[in-house]
């Protein structure tokens, strides 16, 4: 059962990120990205973490991945473009890219004293969790709202009309390239 | 040995003359800067006196003064040393050390005495110029650094001094610096000078290297130490310091800065390039004289150099038609024999020479002085003539200038010339060939001398009817004072004088196996001198048209003397142009731009090109940051999280390596 | 049924799943040209993240590793509303979002 599931929700998430990367629409890679996070949520689930999956669906799922969309609708960016590309991102990128999953894959099979998961181990509890959230760490649970408090004060001077342009109000410049 | 003479006064006073002349001078009454430039030259002679007094045997003091009246007298050599260290370096170590011995303290009288006896005059002759506080400043600026290097006690606080001198000379000699002539000699001087001292600076080097120390009783104790070291590297040392000595007292080949250096205002010629400055290679020989005992083929050097340049220049003096030049030669001339007297060992007999003189020849320049003085500037010998009624003062005393320089009896120069002349003939035969060339020297010299007096204050005036200014007495009084001195300074005789140097200078060797030979040469010598009277009064007083037909009947050779043998231009031909070209194309074009500039460029092109690859990389492209952003997180993750130990052993083998172990 | 639920999988898994969502965020990251698309990656990285911190947490049963999911989500949560912003600031000044055009510091 575990392992169904596992193989159901795991085969989600990477075909949501697969997708993501081969989308061309920004609306479109968005989307998978839901996908991809709600799966998430799944597996959050099946290793025990019911408040972290309600979370992730909540946060994730219901205001990050919405705020995205909103902004790739508002700006209305269109498909990608052809552009030049750059050739250091291919030559330098890819075998970074390869290395760091040949590295990560080579530790995590090496690795000694990994154990399992099944459906019998237990659900951690919510009780449990904000005991050492309230306790233990509230200091930085409470920096963490000032965080949130000032990120939306910066997003809100960033986005705001004529924000960002310096002493020439330029407004809205027509692009000259 | 428990007397202070505080032998440091002896600088100082004279710095301090300067210093206060040197800053305030331009404001101040002109009394004010007089007694300030004369207290320091009279307080610093009085401090050497004080030094000789104390310094005298015990025995005679006490028998003068009356049991006890003195204090304890303080033996030869003191030495002061200053407690602020100079240089130490390893091994070596030089201080600021004064060192007061029989030999420092002759000079030190005549250096101090005759120097404030010309400053004296100074007042006199330079009391209309502009730059008055300048000259004194200037003087006393001199007197300093004479001074310092007559007290050094390590070649290296000499060199000091002597460098010292050479910039005061410059200074003075181009003191009328608005003039070209003027400003050309004093470069002239300092170049030439220059040469002689790189002699004297490779010779400081192959002190320290040979001996360890520059300390002139160090050397001299470790050589006498070992009598059998001779030659060799020594007689390297020795001809270095002598080209050092020959710079710096116009002996052949650098003989030539010093008449041009008669630019200078003539109290200055009298001071420094008759009296003391030029007198300043005799000392550094009799100074390090144990080095050239040691030496002999460098002393032979010495003799033959002397011999020459005394010769060679009584040769040009014959011609010379400017009074200060006739002097000029004149001084090379006598140099010339004191270097011979240092040549023969006779170390003594040169600094009885050096010290008569300095008293004659100065009185000769500043006679000459007065003479240029009271005619309003004029300096050709043809164009004066029958002052002997005008200028008595100056007549008389020039007449035991002239006397004196020609070595007759009984005045000072007799005795010291005829030392040498002495000390040379025991040489062996090489030694009667030189007592032969002096001989002729003193011929040429008595002539000359006679000539000059001869035109100048004798016969019928030549030139325009001048403006007379009378002489003040400051310019009279030491002249006077140093007549006296012209006549009676030699009568220590040179056997006291030998006996009270040679703890300092070595004995005098006079011993000859002939009965009265000195007595036999000093009656040839004064012949000869009769002899050069006699033929300069018939050719300038009894036949008046003499010397132009003379001139006539030998054109060739009066050429070459009057034109000084070419030597400037030679020299100028062979060394300045040459180096001139050099600088000029091959520094200036091949090394500065070339070389330098190419270096230059090159550093440059090497930050420019480095910087235009490096540039690719800030290319505002995100993606090109990102991809090397994944690369820097890849290559992390690389070395931090394989086990490089296991996956490859000899990793931590070439580790090791690497970090040096 | 009871083997149904008494079946288990090994952790490594669930990380490897992590470590393959992580590298496809970074592919995302370097090959895709829409700015908004560029960020959407950095998301999946962080989730990816967050997959292994809560798989660490079920091995060795530590409610700290979940509550430190929580902190990123928190954080995750905040660069992305101020990040949009920025984008947004972008596209105004610059009327493109295609990641090559946008090189200049100066907007």
């Amino acid at each position: 059962m575990h392992l169904i599931l596992f193989f159901l929700f795991a085969g989600f998430c990477l075909a949501g990120a697969i997708n993501l990367l081969l989308q061309s629409h920004p609306i479109n890679s968005a989307l998978s990205l839901v996908v991809v996070m709600t799966s998430l949520a799944v597996l959050y689930l099946l290793l025990g973490a019911e408040f972290l999956a309600a979370a992730q669906v909540i946060v994730y799922s219901g205001a990050i991945m919405v705020l995205f969309t909103f902004v790739v609708m508002l700006l209305n960016a269109g498909r990608e473009e052809r552009t030049l590309g750059s050739r250091s991102a291919r030559v330098v990128g890819f075998p970074a890219v390869v290395v760091i999953l040949g590295v990560l894959a080579t530790v995590i099979l090496h690795a000694q004293g990994l154990g399992v998961a099944g459906l019998r181990d237990g659900i951690t509890a919510t009780e449990d969790l904000s005991r050492v959230l309230f306790h233990e760490l509230l200091l930085p649970f409470e920096v963490t709202s000032i965080l949130i408090l000032i990120a939306i004060l910066g997003a809100v001077a960033l986005a705001r009309h004529g924000a960002g342009d310096g002493h020439h109000h330029t407004g809205e410049r027509t692009s000259t390239k | 040995m428990n007397g202070n003479l505080y032998i440091r006064l002896i600088p100082l006073l004279p710095l301090a003359g300067f210093l206060f002349n040197g800053i305030l001078g331009r404001r101040l009454p002109k009394w004010l800067v007089t007694a300030v430039a004369l207290l320091a030259p009279l307080a610093a002679f009085g401090v050497v006196l004080w030094a000789a007094l104390l310094t005298l045997a015990p025995m005679e003091l006490r028998s003068w003064s009356g049991n006890g009246a003195l204090p304890t007298a303080v033996a030869l050599p003191y030495v002061e040393t200053c407690p602020i260290p100079w240089i130490n370096a390893g091994t070596i170590h030089i201080d600021f050390s004064f060192v007061l011995d029989q030999l420092s303290l002759v000079i030190l009288l005549v250096v101090t005495g005759v120097g404030f006896l010309i400053h004296v005059y100074s007042v006199g002759y330079m009391s209309h110029e502009d730059g008055y506080a300048r000259y004194f400043s200037y003087l006393n600026l001199f007197l300093f650094f004479m001074t310092v290097l007559v007290l050094a006690g390590n070649a290296l606080l000499m060199f000091v001094g002597w460098e010292g001198v050479g910039l005061a000379s410059y200074l003075l000699i181009g003191f009328y610096f608005q003039k070209d002539s003027a400003a050309n000699a004093g470069k002239k001087a300092f170049i030439v000078n220059r040469i002689g001292d790189f002699g004297f600076l490779i010779g400081i080097f192959l002190l320290i290297g040979n001996f360890g120390t520059l300390t002139f009783s160090a050397i001299s104790a470790k050589l006498i130490a070992s009598p059998a070291w001779q030659g060799g590297v020594l007689t390297t040392i020795a001809l270095c310091l002598l080209l050092g000595a020959c710079g710096k007292s116009a002996q052949l080949p650098l003989y030539i800065w010093l008449p041009d250096a008669m630019e200078g205002p003539t109290p200055v010629s009298a001071l420094i390039h008759a009296a003391t400055m030029v007198t300043a290679g005799v000392y550094m020989i009799a100074r390090t004289h144990v080095l050239f005992d040691h030496a002999p083929y460098a002393l032979g050097v010495v003799a033959i150099v002397g011999a020459a340049t005394a010769l060679f220049a009584a040769t040009i003096g014959l011609v010379q038609n400017d009074i200060k030049r006739v002097l000029a030669y004149s001084t090379i001339s006598q140099l010339g024999y004191m270097f011979l007297g240092c040549g023969v060992a006779a170390y003594s007999a040169a600094i009885f020479h050096l010290v008569t003189h300095a008293f004659f020849k100065a009185l000769l320049f500043l006679a000459a002085g007065s003479v240029i003085h009271a005619i309003g500037g004029e300096q050709d010998l043809r164009k004066m003539g029958g002052l002997w009624k005008k200028l008595p003062v100056t007549f008389a005393v020039t007449t035991v200038g002239v006397l004196a320089i020609a070595g007759f009896f009984p005045f000072a120069g007799f005795f010291s010339k005829d030392a040498i002349l002495y000390a040379a003939y025991l040489q062996g035969p090489s030694g009667r060939l030189l007592w032969f060339v002096g001989l002729i020297t003193a011929l040429l010299t008595s002539f000359y001398m006679f000539r000059l007096w001869y035109m100048a204050f004798l016969g019928k005036p030549r030139g325009e009817a001048h403006h007379h200014h009378s002489t003040p007495w400051s310019m009279l009084g030491p002249l006077v004072i140093l007549a006296l001195l012209s006549i009676c300074g030699g009568w220590v005789g040179v056997e006291r004088f030998s006996a009270y140097l040679s703890p300092s200078v070595g004995a005098r060797n006079a011993e000859s196996g002939i009965a009265h030979l000195e007595l036999i040469l000093s009656i040839v010598a004064v012949a000869v001198a009769l002899l050069g009277w006699f033929i300069a009064d018939l050719l300038y007083r009894q036949k008046p048209a003499g010397p132009a037909q003379l001139a006539e009947a030998l054109p060739g050779s009066y050429k070459l003397l009057a034109n000084k043998y070419w030597v400037d231009e030679i020299y100028g031909a062979a060394v300045v142009k040459p180096l001139l070209n050099i600088s000029q194309y091959v520094l200036g074009w091949v090394v500065e731009v070339g070389i330098l500039g190419g270096l230059a460029w090159l550093l440059a092109g090497i930050a420019t090109f480095t910087g235009a690859i490096l540039q690719r990389w800030q290319s505002g492209n995100l993606r090109s940051y990102a991809a090397w952003l994944a690369a820097g997180a890849a290559a992390v993750l690389l070395f931090a999280l394989v086990p490089w130990a296991t996956v490859w052993p000899d990793s931590m083998e070439f580790i090791r390596k690497a970090a040096g172990h | 049924m009871n083997s149904l639920f008494s079946q288990e999988i090994p952790i490594t898994w669930y990380l490897l799943l992590s470590a393959v969502l992580f590298s496809l965020g970074v592919l995302g990251f370097l090959i895709k040209r829409n700015l908004i698309t560029v960020f959407m990656s950095i998301e999946l990285m962080l989730n990816a993240v967050n997959l292994s911190f809560v798989t660490f947490a079920h091995q060795w049963h530590a409610v700290k590793g979940q509550i430190f999911v929580f902190f990123v989500m928190m954080v995750a949560a905040a660069e992305a509303a101020v990040g949009l912003a920025i984008i947004i600031a972008v596209f105004r000044a610059r009327a493109t979002l295609a990641v090559d055009r946008i090189d200049l510091m100066k907007l």
